[in-house]
């Protein structure tokens, strides 16, 4: 066979521009194919990824730990066993891209006008704007400065929902561990906007020190939230904290804090592969046909090849490698269109003219493609593989062809 | 020592209804260095013949024997080797590979069988000399006439000095000249070689070169001719 791989290889290459114009369509089928494949994920995974990234920005983490009652009742009744201060004291010097220890309690806050109920969050501020976005994101006054802060951050949209206004005061009240009434007066001093109305109009933040000292819990949190190199390999951060911390704790990656968000990045995984394969079974039709016609056309030739003394296998290899040789320069050409025309892009494409409909779905209004190697390869394996197996069909018959039939073909 | 043997050979074809008999118990033996040649009329069964004995076909039933082996018996790849090392085939229609040059046509047998590439470049354009087709061996067979074509098919089996030459109307598209001139490379290599030569032909002038001629009629071997020597 080996000796044979040369007059296989001319044959095929030749072969193939034969009809140069039939395989040049089929070169621009598979190219294009192979584009949409690529260019469709990138788009798909920019958004799903974007929807991940807010998700977890919007104070998860990449891993939280919590009291194992919390999650049934998140009040200061389940705090975490540990003091700040030992908590602060294990998480140092881990390597942790990000951490901060925090309360999460429900809380409902007053204006002149209006009460609303909404989660309060008492944060260490310079540790937690390396964790959530709210840092980031203030649109008028200013963040908390210190855990000693006595003044409040809140969305715009609950801003609007108590009819107030930076600098006004609002009462919050919530429950200490004895189950009596905790509440204390604030000034708003600054207003932060999110991606979704849900986050402005839920979320509050004050010092964490002055939350607990109006919620009379000393020196404890309800919260652990740590960042790690990958949102997408979290495990072995959580590993790593459930062994430095006690064995009274909950410690949770975020995909289960946020079901909807992880089963949304195992349904893209899965998305890929399917679009990809539904995409190459289109494909298939044509690259068959051309197959097909190839063979038929040269029925003479393929008898006399096996007349004269060529192997079957040989002549298999010969249509094998000539359909190889297609998918190779679709493969090659798709996917450098894809990346040609990804990376232009990566800057973000602007869609808010379905922001509103995406907002629902957490999903910004600016579209950010991400090309991932893994998905190039994955396009371009199931080209391939599917390929060849597509293949195999006409590989096969034109190998079986009798000779004495075959070379009277007209 | 028997190149070619034939014993017992039927071969039947349906056309339709009704059944056709290419070969009807044919017994044939050729002795190294024959020069035979098969004369019948069209469907008389000289092609049927020539394909059982290249292994192209199989027969019905009875039995063929090249160089002492049985082959109707053999597989597929056991046949595509017999081809490729006993054999060369002449068939009537140039039967070329189009995608190749003349010179990577002739080279075609000798590639499948492994032979180095400076030996077959060497050995194509020594044989594309001695069938007159010299300074020709970088064109495609779209760029020849129907003679040359012919005659690239003839070095084609001609090149790795087979055995046995089966040829199937090698002349039916060359004129008269070429004609003769393919025949005495054909009778040459019979002398100086001790090639065995089969040749199915319709063509009287073919007819005068063989050593014998066999005449059929209905798959059946009518005639036995021992004619002249070279």
């Amino acid at each position: 066979m080996t000796k044979q791989l040369q007059i296989v290889w001319t044959l095929a290459w030749r072969n193939l521009w034969r009809n140069h114009r039939r395989t040049l369509i089929m070169i621009a089928a598979v190219s294009v194919g192979v584009w949409a494949m690529i260019f469709m994920t990138a788009l798909m995974r920019g958004m799903v990824n974007d929807m991940i990234r807010s998700g977890v920005e919007n104070l998860p983490g990449h891993v939280q730990v919590h009291h194992p009652g919390f999650r049934d009742d998140p009040s200061v009744n389940n705090l975490i066993p540990a003091t700040d201060t030992e908590l602060a004291a294990r998480l140092a010097d881990r390597g942790f891209r990000a951490w901060s220890t925090r309360i999460n309690v429900p809380a409902v806050i007053t204006s002149e006008r209006e009460s609303r109920g909404v989660t309060l969050y008492g944060v260490d501020p310079a540790r937690d704007r390396d964790v959530t976005f709210v840092a980031d994101s203030i649109a008028a006054g200013r963040y908390l400065e210190s855990i000693d802060d006595d003044g409040l951050v809140l969305g715009r949209k609950l801003l609007e929902n108590l009819d107030t206004d930076l600098g006004k005061r609002v009462v919050l009240m919530s429950q200490d561990p004895d189950n009596d009434i905790a509440d204390r007066g604030f000034r708003i001093v600054g207003v932060f906007e999110a991606e979704l109305d849900n986050v402005e109009e839920t979320m509050i933040f004050g010092g964490k020190r002055t939350i607990q000292q109006m919620l009379r819990i000393g020196d404890r949190v309800t919260e652990v939230a740590v960042v790690g190199p990958d949102y997408r390999d979290v495990e072995p951060l959580r590993r790593e904290l459930a062994r430095i911390l006690d064995d009274d704790v909950e410690v949770l990656p975020w995909t289960e804090l946020n079901t909807y968000l992880g089963t949304m990045l195992r349904v893209m995984d899965g998305f890929v592969l399917v679009w990809t394969v539904v995409i190459f079974l289109a494909l298939s039709f044509g690259l068959v046909n051309t197959l097909v016609m190839a063979v038929f056309e040269r029925v003479r030739e393929i008898g006399l090849m096996l007349a004269l003394g060529m192997r079957p296998v040989s002549i298999l290899a010969q249509v094998m490698l000539e359909s190889l040789l297609l998918l190779a320069i679709g493969l090659a050409v798709g996917t450098s269109l894809a990346w040609a025309t990804i990376v232009p892009l990566e800057a973000g494409i602007d869609i808010s003219i379905v922001g509103e409909g995406l907002e629902m779905f957490g999903a910004s209004s600016v579209l950010y493609p991400e090309l991932l190697l893994a998905d190039v390869l994955l396009a371009d394996a199931v080209v391939l593989i599917l390929g060849i197996l597509a293949s195999l069909s006409p590989a096969w018959r034109a190998s079986r062809y009798r000779p004495v039939e075959a070379i009277t073909k007209v | 020592m028997t190149a070619v043997k034939c014993i017992d050979l039927c071969k039947t074809y349906r056309q339709g209804e009704q059944e056709i008999k290419a070969l009807d118990h044919v017994d044939l033996d050729v002795e190294r260095g024959g020069f035979v040649c098969l004369s019948a009329p069209s469907g008389g069964g000289k092609t049927t013949l020539l394909n059982a004995i290249g292994g192209l076909d199989i027969p019905d039933s009875g039995q063929v024997w090249i160089a002492g082996t049985r082959i109707d018996n053999m597989s597929k790849s056991e046949l595509a080797r017999l081809r490729l090392t006993q054999i060369g085939f002449v068939f009537q229609a140039y039967n070329l590979i189009p995608v190749l040059t003349a010179k990577e046509n002739v080279e075609f047998v000798m590639q499948v069988q492994g032979v180095p590439a400076r030996d077959r470049a060497k050995l194509a354009l020594e044989i594309l000399d001695e069938v007159g087709l010299a300074g020709l061996d970088g064109r495609r067979p779209a760029e020849m006439s129907g003679g040359q074509q012919q005659r690239v098919a003839v070095a084609r089996a001609l090149v790795s000095r087979p055995a046995l030459v089966l040829a199937d109307e090698p002349t039916a598209n060359l004129d008269s000249h070429s004609a003769d001139g393919l025949m005495e490379l054909f009778v040459e290599l019979n002398r100086n070689h001790q090639t065995t030569f089969v040749i199915a032909t319709h063509d009287q002038r073919v007819m005068a070169y063989a050593k014998r001629l066999i005449k059929m009629l209905d798959g059946r071997i009518v005639g036995d001719i021992r004619q002249h020597e070279h």
